[in-house]
């Protein structure tokens, strides 16, 4: 328990958590982020309904306005969509599905890209043209089609299990893009790092290759990947909506912020607008905080800011 | 120069190939198309004579020369789920998407670059934390959510435009427009403004920073020191090599405005490539996709080819350079 006091004074005393105590735009930035997680985390004990309980919905409240319109029910504070669900409560199941696959695929992605990255750097020769020209051609598509691409052929591949695997369809599809900026990044600095004076001394002393980039190169480079994992959890976060609102995400059984969207949407016209708004501010909500904070993240983090 | 033209076709070829290459694994590995033409119950003498018929029986590298030498020619095979021929499909939708496209590439840079340079040289007036604010908010908005808000503010409360369609279109041999009717660009103006939004924001952001950095350097100064009005420095100097960079993210992104085309186009049920593709990958319809990936790929492609040239048009300096190392 002391130690881990002790450990929290040293961040919050460290250069970062002076930076972070004296920016205001990180800290209602980190707040934000954290009611997020939390209620979507904690979704099953927060929130006022359970949405996905077919037994407590009722027609006769679907599409009712938000609790502050004369015809809402102090029931559904954010009103409620198609079939009778608490929107409220839908939004914080449904952030729950958009952060695991945001968090998810940034993860898998850094995993892949900074092996990758790693290995071409240290390796050099034929590893590293050959995954630098694939880095290159994945380039030069736009994300957003790579990942469709994939989740169209996921779907071409498994037809009936779809919605059971679709989250992780979505997982992959979207890492399949990310890992390029990690393997670039950790190359460029792991070439860097290669000739420097404690890696040849740990060569000299005969210490394996594979433990020289763990132990040794990798601590090194990690610095440009966590800004970089922390802006792409929010690029990852908004195509996992787009992906689900063009209908190839998430399945309406189990509802992501994009879901929610792609259902409101058919009752725009209708009036109903409080089905897509609440969904798509929520989404807007998450990006902008966490992008707020990978901003701060890339100042503190920058040596010649400080 | 020659040698530099050279190596970028050849890149240019590489990327093709690769392309065509996960096409071909496409049809390869998703779906067999002998179970599709002959139904769950053919038998067995039935199956090898149409794989014969279809080529599927041989090599791998002989199926894929096929492949691409049809593919050259812009034949991809029948739609699965139309049952019309593929290049028919493309060459219907095409035209809408180029021209969505190009409005909106058009609408970003005639907005982007004036906001930018604005927001330049005034840099702490108003106006330009207004439009360096609403820039922020316009890169976290993800384009499905600002084509929603748009059809919901425009559409459905204000009635001002139609939220769906294009509207009349004029045929020119086998290319159509909407662009020759008031009603055409009553329908492109919603979708075409969505599309813009974000390349906008990019291209002002991007204006903005370079002109900065250029106004800061020694010929500036010098042509101020030589008398010249602040209009011939600004726009004759310091402008004129902010467009560099400014062309090569246009170039890109008028990639990514084919990406994104394909979102607009399903928030406004704009018949372009995009709402095909959207529905060729919701119905696994394999020969749509892969025909819409080598078309993507080969206009990113020439794209590129061109801007890379265009720098050779723009800036002196890489003339000199080429000639000297070589």
């Amino acid at each position: 328990m002391l130690i881990v006091l002790s450990r929290l004074k040293r961040v919050f005393d460290s250069d970062v958590g002076y930076s972070f105590r004296t920016s205001p735009t990180a800290i209602v930035a980190a707040v934000i982020a954290l009611v997020c997680i939390f209620c979507a985390l904690f979704a099953n004990w927060v929130a006022p309904h359970n949405p996905f309980d077919l037994a407590s919905l009722e027609l006769s409240n679907a599409r009712l306005p938000p609790a502050w319109s004369p015809e809402g029910s102090g029931n559904f504070p954010l009103g409620t969509d198609n079939q009778g669900r608490d929107i409220l409560s839908a939004l914080m199941f449904g952030a729950r599905i958009s952060l695991i696959v945001g968090f998810a695929s940034v993860l898998l992605s850094v995993l892949v890209g900074v092996s990758l990255g790693l290995l071409a750097g240290f390796l050099g020769g034929w590893v590293e043209s050959l995954l630098m020209r694939m880095c290159d051609v994945m380039l030069s598509f736009p994300a957003i089609l790579v990942a469709l691409l994939i989740a169209g052929v996921g779907k071409a591949l498994f037809p009936h299990a779809h919605d059971t695997l679709a989250i992780g369809v979505l997982i992959v599809s979207i890492s399949l893009t990310g890992w390029v900026q990690y393997a670039r990044t950790v190359r460029g600095s792991t070439l860097v790092e290669r000739n420097k004076e404690y890696v040849q001394a740990a060569r000299v002393t005969g210490v394996a290759p594979l433990r020289i980039m763990r132990r040794h190169v990798l601590p090194n480079v990690l610095g440009p990947v966590l800004v970089l994992a922390t802006i792409q959890v929010a690029t990852a976060i908004i195509t996992e909506a787009t992906l689900s609102f063009l209908g190839v995400g998430a399945p309406p059984t189990s509802p992501s912020l994009g879901t929610l969207i792609r259902i409101g949407n058919d009752y725009l016209f209708s009036g109903e607008w409080w089905i897509t708004i609440f969904p798509g501010a929520m989404l807007v909500l998450i990006a902008l905080s966490v992008n707020l904070l990978g901003d701060w993240l890339r100042d503190a983090l920058n040596p010649r800011l400080r | 120069m020659l040698a530099f033209i050279v190596r970028r076709l050849a890149q240019a070829l590489v990327v093709m190939v690769s392309v065509a290459l996960i096409a071909f694994m496409l049809f390869q590995f998703v779906g067999d198309p002998v179970v599709f033409l002959l139904g769950q119950d053919a038998t067995p003498e039935q199956v090898l004579e149409m794989r014969n018929e279809l080529g599927l029986d041989r090599s791998f590298v002989v199926q894929f020369w096929h492949f691409l030498s049809n593919a050259v020619q812009g034949e991809f095979g029948m739609s699965i789920r139309q049952g019309t021929r593929v290049s028919r499909l493309i060459a219907e939708r095409f035209p809408a998407t180029l021209e969505l496209a190009l409005v909106a590439a058009l609408l970003a840079l005639v907005i982007g670059i004036p906001m930018g340079v604005y927001a330049a040289l005034r840099r702490g007036s108003f106006l330009s934390q207004v439009f360096m604010t609403v820039s922020l908010l316009g890169v976290s908005l993800p384009t499905f959510l600002i084509g929603i808000l748009l059809i919901l503010v425009f559409a459905v409360n204000l009635n001002w435009f139609p939220s769906f369609g294009r509207g009349e279109i004029t045929r020119i041999g086998w290319w159509t427009t909407g662009l020759l009717t008031a009603k055409g660009w009553h329908h492109i103006t919603l979708p075409a403004v969505t599309l813009a939004i974000f390349q906008l924001t990019l291209i002002m952001r991007l204006v903005r920073a370079e002109m900065l950095e250029v106004l800061r350097t020694d010929y500036i100064k010098f042509a101020r020191a030589r008398g010249l009005t602040n209009f011939a420095v600004h726009f004759g100097h310091a402008l004129k090599n902010t467009l560099v960079p400014v062309m090569t993210i246009t170039g890109l992104q008028i990639g990514g405005l084919i990406a994104f085309a394909i979102i607009t186009e399903t928030v406004f049920q704009w018949p372009g490539m995009g709402l095909l593709f959207i529905q060729a990958v919701s119905f696994a319809d394999i020969p749509v996709m892969a025909a819409y990936l080598c078309l993507v790929a080969l206009i990113f492609v020439v794209i590129n080819l061109i801007v890379d040239l265009l720098y050779f048009a723009v800036d002196p300096r890489l003339r000199v350079e080429r000639s000297d190392s070589h």
